[in-house]
């Protein structure tokens, strides 16, 4: 089976220059490879570098070195080394990523927040408005916050809108942070189902989850970030 | 799904390359590369004194290199190296396929004409004499930028700072340009009144696909803006990279140094 996600030795240091140079190393000789239709969680006490390694696998953190592979329209490229048009592309057509806490453009509605991904792609505003609004009843976003900036919304509110938009579209690549990990019970399990369908129509995911029933129920492996740690 | 394709394979709209600019002994540009391809926003920031400024003035080719190049792709397909196009044809792109946002919109406005000429205008220079359809399209542009139409007939001298700053992107847009130069377009504006402006510029850029160099010293307005980030120092590129890269991973000294200055969201 061919993996949607090959990372090869990747490895990760902050320099802090405003605080004497001082070097923090994350994580060092990161492999692992998520083939489709699979969650691989990521696990490892906080602060060991799982949503790094997510933030990597995105391009949103530069890797030092190493390569992070990403079948990208049926070519294995490397986004470690990528032109940055080339990651764009990427993020458009291949990974999505759901983040830890929302973090939107301020001052746009709930609704066009989240159809943003599909509109972006040629959908147009109606039909991905139309899907948005499927996605946020599912997860208990009442019709009167659509027209709302979520900036105002609860945490739990604003991580559900945070889903939808991760949701919405059909990238082939999902990286997942905490997807539940301020929600209730009735919306947790929202969220393992929207995992499970993903999983059936072939997406691979990465998803960081501490809370153990969750873990059991969406992954199909587990890697240990504790293995990665870089030596201090 | 076949336009996608096309977006990865297509050419670079700018290229710079080599940039270089000298003022006698200072050298207040040095050494800067770069492609810009459509529907790009790519930000250039740094403090004052930067060089920033100047290299927004030698990518629109008002000022002269000392040294490097900068090539456009014109509407024919053909890059051309700006310093070989003669003055006439430099004019043109500045009417048709570039337009030029000034930091203070008095620079980019005619102040004393109506507001309905600032806009027509544009487009008689390239053609246009159907009074009804120039008036009816400057309504339409004004409408854009969420100017009340009642005051077409207006002159700028009468609008406050943020209408005037709106005003000066109609009159920019109405050509329908491929590349917008941004010189600080929300420097001196009140709060509340830049983030109107940088939502009608976000909402524009998206709706029109262009393709925006901005200058700017506020880092916020190149995180909501922009794709790319250009970070200057000294006349020099220090950091370069998608914009949540360079905000959320600041590799160089100065760079971590911008980004810890601004206060959190």
């Amino acid at each position: 089976m061919t993996a949607m996600i090959d990372v090869t030795d990747a490895k990760k240091t902050f320099t802090m220059h405003l605080q004497g140079g001082i070097e923090l190393p994350v994580v060092s000789g990161v492999t692992f490879q998520v083939n489709p239709g699979e969650c691989v969680v990521l696990s490892g006490p906080s602060g060991v570098g799982k949503s790094s390694i997510l933030k990597m696998i995105f391009g949103n953190y530069r890797c030092d070195s190493g390569r992070i592979g990403i079948r990208h329209r049926g070519a294995l490229i490397d986004l470690a080394s990528a032109e940055p048009r080339q990651v764009l592309n990427v993020r458009r057509s291949t990974i999505g990523y759901v983040s830890q806490f929302l973090r939107a453009v301020p001052r746009v509605a709930t609704i066009d927040v989240v159809a943003e991904p599909l509109i972006v792609n040629g959908v147009s505003r109606a039909d991905a408005q139309a899907r948005a609004g499927e996605l946020l009843q599912r997860l208990n976003i009442p019709a009167r916050l659509w027209q709302l900036p979520p900036a105002t919304f609860s945490g739990g509110e604003q991580q559900r809108v945070n889903i939808a938009r991760g949701f919405i579209s059909d990238l082939p690549i999902l990286l997942l942070d905490e997807p539940t990990a301020s929600l209730d019970a009735a919306n947790r399990a929202v969220v393992v189902e929207l995992v499970a369908e993903k999983k059936r129509q072939g997406v691979a995911m990465v998803a960081i989850v501490h809370d153990d029933e969750i873990r059991h129920l969406i992954a199909d492996r587990i890697v240990d970030v504790t293995s990665f740690a870089a030596a201090a | 799904m076949a336009d996608h394709d096309l977006l990865e394979n297509d050419e670079p709209l700018l290229v710079a390359t080599s940039l270089s600019k000298s003022f006698g002994r200072i050298a207040a540009c040095r050494d800067v590369s770069f492609s810009l391809y459509p529907g790009e926003v790519l930000a250039i920031v740094g403090e004052s004194g930067s060089g920033k400024s100047t290299l927004l003035q030698l990518l629109s080719g008002q000022l002269a290199a000392s040294a490097g190049h900068v090539s456009y792709r014109m509407r024919d397909g053909v890059a051309r190296d700006l310093a070989t196009l003669g003055e006439a044809e430099r004019r043109f792109l500045f009417r048709t396929d570039w337009g030029f946002v000034h930091q203070d919109p008095a620079q980019g406005l005619r102040m004393a004409v109506s507001a309905g000429a600032n806009v027509g205008e544009r487009l008689m220079a390239v053609g246009w004499n159907h009074y009804g359809r120039i008036r009816d399209t400057a309504s339409d542009w004004l409408t854009r930028v969420e100017i009340d139409v009642a005051r077409i007939d207006d002159a700028p001298r009468t609008y406050s700072g943020g209408m005037r700053q709106r005003l000066q992107i109609a009159r920019n847009l109405v050509t329908e340009p491929r590349l917008v130069f941004m010189d600080e377009p929300t420097g001196g504006l009140d709060v509340s009144v830049q983030a109107r402006l940088l939502d009608l510029l976000r909402s524009l850029v998206a709706e029109l696909n262009l393709a925006v160099i901005i200058v700017t010293h506020d880092l916020a307005v190149a995180r909501l803006l922009s794709h790319r980030v250009m970070v200057m120092k000294g006349g020099r590129v220090i950091e370069t990279g998608l914009t949540d890269q360079v905000l959320d991973d600041p590799r160089e000294p100065y760079t971590q140094l911008l980004v810890s200055s601004i206060l959190p969201p």
